[in-house]
């Protein structure tokens, strides 16, 4: 069987942030990227190959048009995939990359795009932590909030930030040396990088 | 290939192929159909390349030899001749080869990456290896132009018998050579890679917990020491080992008689697999060359003695430039050194031969260099009239000859000694100079020993940047020369075993580390750079095993 590429249009990537923050100075982590297929006849996807420019952790959403009556649907076919095993260093971090499917002749669509990833509940690692999304939004502010100040040069003292809840032992620059199994360390990680 | 321990395998570990897929995925996808094309790429490459080798030809004379034979039946001819195979020795032969091909070349890249990712697939290194190329030749030409001096002439036939009826004897030529210089000394790579910086890495104008304190400033994953002692394993506190277990005050029968006799089984079943694993724990001297020749799957036939005669021709008939920087080199390094200087005339014929050596040029596969390019007078840039230069595109620096000289004393022909010396240049020591990101290339090295020192004796570390001594400035010099020179040849000799048993040059930092460590209570005192030189000026009394022990197995994490 032979394999064809498939035409694609990649449209430019854009940033995403948390909350309201509109700040220029705050880098995010994540990064979206559309891919588009202008082809109008259906196909089967069987490769994704790109090489890779520090990004630590892929992940993939397909809106399928399945029928005419049916709303076009969002799947993940691919969580968190890790890239990078260390986001701080260069393993990986140009690499050249291929995602396939499985190919499985029983089901008409892949596999891998009708089975929705189910979200995964790291539960037991988030016992009498404080919630991830609310510590990673403010982290995320007081980030964008330093970046800010650093740019616009004042000359004003600024107090230390209360996050000694949060980092004990370490200062506001090394979030990431504290519970580096957490799925806020990754995104926090992907920021750094 | 999963079972394959990584150690032993080659730079970049099996797992790290390029098809990414998340642990669910992989019991669903079916891991195995994966591996498995990936395991036919890999033995359809060793399969291309074993073909050109001499091995095949001689594979082929013997299959058909064997036809000959009455054990060799029609019906099942394939079995028959795979199982004379077996019996006569040919098949470890072959396994011998595939096992150097899997530590010597990386895994099949990507069909997408080009052939330069597979030299080194960080764009920022390989731009900055490309201007250090640039430097290096400049330096090359303007010395050439300066001293109008060719790159290459043909010798006058006077001359050329010369040279032949004293060629046991060059080092007592004493030609002149105050006009040339070294292209390069490693302080002066140095300097390269100190500025070394990943364009998408902001470190901010400030000192932030993402600058190094030390002098390298790149990001490459580097081992802690839990991870090292897991690499090192036979290195451990209740291991035997060579260059301890064998020291006077031990008996042998503990240790050392017994060591002997599994390095004599090994050599006899003539198995590479197994002597690279026997000698982790080092090698008797005796059994040392013998050892050394089965780990780098070298086997003197006569082809490779015809092959070296053809060099030394080459020699005679062609003069080069890079001979002189080879003889200053030599003049000034090994013939001033007290265990080597009587090797001289061999070092001579072992580097004249090495730069007209043109089967070296197929380790820039995998090597971030390129040979230097160069263009028949008037031809510039048309690749028909394109020549590399010298033939086997590696400059000498200073202090290259240092790679060959402790070889000297395990090999006396010539011939094997060029082969050896091959080899391990091949594998190990272009590692040594060249901007790669790779494990054992001279920045991880750099770092390595930097993120060592600094993890695990900071109040040292803190101490020596302060008086403006930051370790790497010493340690540098004799990580890039492999310790030669330095360590008494007893000691090197043990330290490079380990370098072919582990496949690894992470050792040289680790060792770096560990002599800081040693002698850490006389550099708390020191003030200056120079005070700080002073202290590690003298290595020649170090046993280098326990520094290497002591340090990874013996230091509190």
């Amino acid at each position: 069987m032979s394999r064809l590429s498939v035409p694609c249009h990649v449209k430019g990537a854009v940033a995403l942030q948390v909350g309201d923050m509109r700040t220029f100075q705050g880098r995010p982590g994540v990064v979206v990227i559309d891919v588009t297929f202008p082809s109008i006849e259906p196909f089967e996807l069987q490769e994704i190959t790109f090489k890779n420019y520090y990004t630590a952790f892929l992940t993939i959403r397909v809106r399928q048009h399945t029928s005419a009556h049916t709303p076009a649907k969002w799947m993940t076919c691919l969580r968190d995939c890790c890239l990078m095993p260390d986001p701080h260093s260069e393993d990986g971090a140009q690499e050249y990359v291929s995602l396939f499917k499985h190919q499985s002749p029983s089901v008409t669509f892949p596999k891998w795009l009708s089975h929705p990833m189910p979200c995964e509940q790291s539960a037991l690692l988030l016992e009498g932590l404080p919630d991830p999304s609310r510590v990673s939004s403010e982290v995320q502010q007081m980030w964008a909030l330093t970046e800010m100040i650093r740019a616009s040069h004042t000359s004003t003292r600024i107090g230390r930030f209360d996050v000694s809840y949060l980092f004990p032992l370490l200062g506001l620059h090394c979030p990431e040396q504290v519970r580096p199994h957490s799925p806020l360390c990754y995104r926090w990680m992907a920021v750094m990088t | 290939m999963k079972c394959h321990r990584p150690r032993v395998g080659p730079g970049r570990p099996f797992s790290s192929c390029w098809r990414p897929v998340p642990a669910a995925w992989r019991a669903r996808a079916g891991e195995m159909l994966q591996e498995e094309s990936d395991l036919s790429l890999l033995i359809a490459q060793i399969v291309q390349k074993l073909k050109g080798s001499n091995l095949y030809a001689q594979l082929e004379r013997q299959a058909w030899a064997s036809l000959q034979r009455p054990e060799i039946r029609l019906e099942s001819l394939k079995e028959d001749i795979k199982e004379f195979f077996k019996i006569s020795g040919w098949e470890k032969k072959l396994q011998n080869a595939v096992y150097s091909e899997l530590n010597v070349y990386p895994l099949p890249s990507h069909p997408a990456a080009p052939p330069e990712h597979l030299k080194e697939p960080l764009v920022y290194m390989r731009k900055a290896q490309g201007s250090w190329e640039k430097r290096i030749l400049k330096s090359l030409n303007s010395m050439c132009t300066e001293l109008s001096i060719p790159l290459a002439r043909k010798r006058p036939v006077g001359q050329q018998k010369e040279l032949l009826n004293k060629w046991n004897e060059m080092g007592t030529d004493e030609p002149d050579l105050s006009l040339f210089r070294p292209v390069y000394a490693p302080k002066d790579f140095l300097e390269v890679l100190i500025n070394l910086r990943n364009p998408n890495y902001e470190n901010g104008d400030s000192l932030s917990f993402r600058t190094h304190l030390g002098l390298i400033q790149v990001p490459l994953k580097v081992k802690d020491i839990p991870e090292l002692k897991e690499c090192f394993v036979e290195l451990g506190l209740n291991i035997g080992q060579l260059g301890i277990d064998d020291s006077t005050q031990v008996p042998p029968e503990f240790f050392e008689n017994e060591h002997v006799r599994i390095g004599q089984k090994v050599l006899a079943e003539q198995d590479s697999a197994a002597a690279q694993q026997y000698i982790r724990q080092g090698s008797p001297t005796a059994l040392r060359a013998e050892l050394w020749a089965l780990i780098l799957n070298i086997s003197s036939q006569p082809e490779d003695l015809l092959y070296y005669e053809q060099l030394k021709t080459n020699v005679i008939q062609h003069d080069l430039l890079v001979d002189s920087l080879i003889y200053k080199d030599v003049k000034l390094t090994a013939s001033n050194d007290d265990y080597y200087f009587v090797f001289e005339d061999y070092l001579y014929q072992v580097l004249l031969c090495f730069s007209r050596d043109t089967s070296v040029l197929g380790h820039f596969a995998y090597n971030s260099a390129s040979p230097p390019k160069s263009y028949i007078r008037g031809k510039l840039g048309l690749e028909e009239y394109a020549v590399f230069y010298p033939p086997n595109g590696v400059i000498p620096f200073h202090g290259f000859s240092m790679y060959v000289a402790p070889l000297c004393f395990l090999y006396h022909e010539p011939y094997k000694l060029y082969q050896t010396f091959r080899e391990m240049y091949v594998r190990f020591f272009f590692r040594l100079h060249s901007i790669s990101s790779h494990p054992s290339g001279i920045v991880s090295l750099c770092l390595l020993f930097e993120t060592l020192l600094q993890t695990y004796l900071p109040q040292l570390f803190y101490h020596l940047r302060e008086i403006g001594a930051q370790p790497l400035r010493i340690s540098f010099k004799w990580m890039v020369r492999a310790f030669s020179g330095y360590l008494a040849t007893d000691q090197l000799l043990l330290l490079w075993d380990r370098i072919l048993g582990y496949n690894s040059l992470e050792v040289l930092a680790v060792l770096a580390a560990a002599v800081f460590a040693f002698r850490a209570v006389n550099l708390m005192e020191v003030t200056s750079l120079a005070a700080a030189e002073a202290v590690l000026a003298d290595l020649s009394t170090l046993k280098v095993m326990p520094l290497l022990q002591i340090f990874l197995f013996a230091t509190v994490t």
